[in-house]
């Protein structure tokens, strides 16, 4: 299918994995990725890290408003507009556009999360005028012509089809109803086959409107071009669209926690979710919040979790924690999966880590430990491509961490102590969470209690 | 809400069968380098060096590529190549079992390791100060491991939850392993990576040792080292510790059983309650970028861009634009293997009673180029589309590192890989015709079926 993950919910999670010892090298890869910020003559603006090292250019950006501002009824349609983009706009035709893509050799592609509708474009810089004349058609005159609607509807709709009698998709949409009810972070981003069959291209086109304006939208830029051209660039792509969205407001939303949600299925193993509040990116408490997961459960081998559940008792092939932020809600969700019979230990154990780290928070030595991780991870995990900075820096605008976020950010880890650690614990894990438990019916979960 | 993502110790291509799914399309990551920017060396003990410097940002991924993968397994003992890479972190003479994870966590580093049918690999991401940290480590646990039983009965555990999570849950992956077996009559392809469950619960520590001592050796070893580096620095820190490494005894040559002559065409069905849309697959064995004469792997890499490689492509072009026959389809060649590989076009049609007909009409397409071979506008723009992939590769040195070391590790040359554009430039359409008629015969095709269960509901 023509839909890729949310990169947001990916960005978010290493940016949110945020150490000393390593200073110096820090200081030398945040000072390596230099960002100018340019402004069009229009007055669209872009972060630009301009380097010739690849004859590549790639580009990335994001519009305000994604999966939760589908109509009501019209729920996919956001995922559906962004598989339409290559089919078709203004002169060009379905095959038309894609004849042209491919004879210049860019890489397009666009994407809804539940907060933003994202699109990116690698190219080799000798075709760069080109491709960004396709990337504007797409932008600004997309074709919606029925024939390529009905195509990619029915693609979409045998997605949907093929995982009706998937335990875990059926989990995970009970799942999902339970901790949002009728919010709209609760509806499939896919839709359903009956929504879907209601969306014409005249909702497509007014979601198009809706959606794409210059306020709220956040771009980024890396590569070889220098800031005069992508200057003319930025115009061409962006200063038509009109300037303010219309989308209908989404409201914040609490999760429902204490709960536990259960799917019956003969399965060999049962995997197990755990949801626990969350903390917004603009927080105080977010870095010690952060710093905290990072022990819980966070991305290495050397967490809690991974330490009682898979190093000591092999019980979990992966186990990890990690803090999901969107726009109107945020969690610390826990997820494993471990062999059926052995479910209710694994949750039990989860539990007891979770109740310890609730009580006394993490110790001095692994708060060092954690800080020395965030710090030196970042460049790793964020600017090891020029896609992956693209990537980064639309984020960082998204969360409106600012220009100098790279030097700041060091300075922002190392201020937490762990008595913030401890309080962040207490916060967010002293909750009764919500649990799924998907696998056979025979293992009482409530015995691990 | 949030996926799990891969993790630790992740096993590389345990399906070769992924229906719809996207995968890497291993042949168009071959990269194109300038040949003055990659170095290329052996040290006194044998162990072969890749360095390719990349300047952008200060990060390097360090590698260490063992020839040694599940097909150089013993017969009996499926998934020890697997297990023993998780045995790796298990601690060494000088280092604690979690120091090297403590190691590389502290400086902020990425490390994994991934197994596949013909090598294992061990790496990490992190900053180039930490480089000689990282290769002491790693030249350390080539040879000082311990491995107690301790340490190996809840590893073993581990990986046999990993097998119930990536195989035993899922039909799809089920499947493609008995394809696999199908497929391969012979030769140990036929055997998954992750190993077969009865075998895996019984590897124990003389298997370990064994394995160990049998291929963890520098001679056969190869390091690749991608990033912000230079080359004379690396081969100082690359001889002064793997380079004290003893070289071990000359491994035998990698000569596995071969594939006996092929007469029939056969099925494997997979019917699960959790399908609702069926979908086929179809393979061959064909030959690998090592076995295949005459720029056939090339050729088969052609090919499978121009008839299943993407949107442009026949296939999709025929069956999802201009016919609602699919929902998906597509075909793939993965021509980075030791011994001959497979060759595989998939479906799955739009409407569920219509997967007999899908069947046809990718076999019909097949048959088109068989018989009327390629355009020369269609091959051009499958050898840009490949070659451009070559480019875009360069973007991440952690892939070219990854594309280096799985050819060096294949049979394949340094140069082999810097000479795959020119290679491919010079195929002729004629050359993609051939390849079709001679390997892609419905007689000895393979076919996966995965299909609904209405006889049995949950």
């Amino acid at each position: 299918m023509r839909r890729s993950e949310p990169a947001g919910i990916a960005g978010f999670a290493s940016a949110a994995i945020a150490g000393v010892f390593l200073l110096c090298a820090t200081f030398a890869a945040q000072a390596a990725v230099k960002i100018q910020e340019v402004t069009s003559q229009s007055g669209v603006k872009a972060w630009l890290v301009e380097d010739y090292t690849v004859p590549i250019v790639s580009i990335r950006f994001a519009f305000d408003g994604g999966s939760a501002s589908d109509p009501a009824g019209k729920d996919g349609l956001a995922n559906l507009m962004t598989g339409l983009f290559d089919e078709g706009a203004g002169d060009l035709d379905s095959e038309a556009f894609q004849i042209r893509l491919d004879d210049v050799g860019a890489e397009m592609g666009f994407s809804a999360s539940r907060d933003n509708i994202y699109g990116s474009m690698r190219m080799l810089a000798e075709n760069r005028d080109a491709a960004i004349d396709l990337l504007r058609l797409a932008i600004n005159s997309p074709r919606f012509d029925e024939a390529p609607i009905a195509r990619i509807k029915s693609q979409i709709v045998a997605g949907i089809q093929s995982k009706e009698n998937d335990p875990q998709t059926e989990a995970g949409r009970r799942w999902l109803r339970a901790l949002y009810g009728d919010h709209a972070y609760a509806r499939p981003d896919e839709g359903t086959p009956q929504t879907l069959a209601s969306i014409g291209a005249d909702d497509l086109r007014a979601f198009h409107k809706a959606a794409f304006a210059r306020q709220g939208l956040h771009v980024a830029v890396v590569g070889a071009i220098d800031a005069a051209t992508l200057k003319t660039d930025l115009d061409r792509l962006f200063s038509g669209l009109p300037e303010r969205p219309e989308l209908a407001p989404v409201p914040d939303v609490e999760q429902k926690l204490g709960q536990e949600i259960r799917y019956d299925y003969a399965l060999p193993q049962t995997s197990l979710r755990l949801a626990y509040p969350g903390i917004g990116r603009d927080d105080p408490q977010f870095f010690a919040a952060s710093l905290m997961n990072h022990i819980l459960g966070g991305g290495t081998f050397t967490s809690r979790l991974f330490r009682e559940v898979r190093e000591k008792r092999g019980l979990t092939y992966g186990i990890d924690s990690g803090l999901v932020n969107y726009e109107h809600s945020a969690a610390l969700v826990i997820g494993t999966q471990t062999r059926a019979d052995k479910a209710a230990e694994t949750l039990g154990i989860i539990r007891d880590v979770v109740a310890q780290m609730a009580k006394d928070g993490p110790t001095e030595a692994e708060l060092e430990a954690a800080k020395k991780y965030v710090i030196g991870a970042y460049a790793i995990n964020n600017l090891d491509s020029s896609g992956s900075i693209a990537t980064t820096l639309v984020e960082l605008q998204l969360d409106d961490l600012g220009i100098d976020y790279f030097e700041r950010r060091v300075g922002l880890i190392n201020a937490v102590t762990v008595e913030q650690t401890r309080d962040a614990a207490r916060r967010l894990l002293s909750v009764e969470p919500a649990v799924l438990i998907v696998g056979p019916p025979s293992q009482p979960a409530k015995e691990a209690n | 809400m949030r996926s799990q993502k891969l993790r630790p110790r992740l096993l590389a291509a345990a399906s070769v069968f992924l229906l719809i799914a996207q995968f890497p399309l291993q042949a168009g990551a071959e990269a194109i380098v300038a040949k003055e920017e990659v170095a290329n060396f052996l040290l006194g003990n044998g162990m072969e060096v890749v360095v390719i410097p990349d300047h952008r940002a200060p990060i390097v991924t360090h590698m260490v590529w063992y020839k040694a993968g599940s097909a150089d397994e013993p017969p009996g003992k499926s998934g020890i190549a697997h297990f023993f890479e998780h045995l790796m972190f298990k601690g060494t003479k000088t280092h604690k079992p979690g120091e090297f994870d403590a190691k590389v966590s502290e400086i902020g580093g990425n490390e994994n390791a991934f197994t596949s049918y013909d090598y294992t690999a061990y790496h990490e991401t992190i900053s180039p100060d930490a480089l000689g940290d990282m290769m002491a480590m790693e030249a350390d646990r080539m040879r000082n491991l311990i491995l107690t039983d301790e340490v190996i009965g809840p590893e073993r555990d581990v990986v046999l939850e990993e097998r119930r999570m990536r195989i035993e849950g899922d039909p799809d992956s089920l499947l493609s392993e008995e394809v696999q077996a199908t497929l391969y009559q012979n030769h140990p392809y036929r055997v998954p990576v992750i190993g077969w469950m009865h075998e895996m619960e019984k590897l124990n520590r003389a298997d370990a040792t064994e394995f160990y001592d049998r291929f963890y050796t520098p001679n056969n070893a190869v390091l690749v080292v991608a990033g912000d580096v230079d080359v004379a620095a690396v081969r100082k820190m690359a001889e002064d510790t793997y380079g004290k490494v003893a070289r071990g005894p000359d491994l035998p040559p990698r000569t596995r059983p071969t594939e006996p002559e092929q007469n029939t065409s056969r099925t494997v069905t997979m019917k699960d309650a959790r399908v609702t849309l069926p979908s086929f697959g179809t393979q061959w064995v064909v030959p690998s970028y090592r076995t295949a004469e005459n720029g056939e792997a090339e050729a088969l890499d052609l090919l499978a861009e121009i008839l299943g490689g993407g949107t442009r492509s026949r296939l999709y072009q025929a069956l999802v634009v201009n016919d609602d026959a699919a929902s998906g389809v597509g075909a793939y060649y993965n021509g980075t293997m030791l011994d001959d590989t497979s060759f595989t076009v998939y479906g799955a049609p739009r409407d569920k009673a219509a997967l007999a007909r899908l069947e046809a009409d990718v076999a019909a397409q097949i048959q088109r180029i068989q018989r009327d071979g390629v355009t020369e506008s269609e091959l051009e723009k499958a050898k840009n589309r490949l070659i451009r992939s070559m480019v875009f590769a360069k973007d991440s040195p952690a892939s070219m590192a990854n594309i280096y070391g799985a050819a060096l590790t294949t049979g394949s040359t340094v140069e082999d890989v810097q000479k795959w554009p020119e290679r491919l430039q010079a195929i002729t359409a004629d050359q993609v015709k051939a390849v079709a008629v001679r390997y892609l015969r419905p007689r000895i095709a393979v076919t996966g079926y995965l299909l609904p269960d209405d006889s049995t509901s949950n």
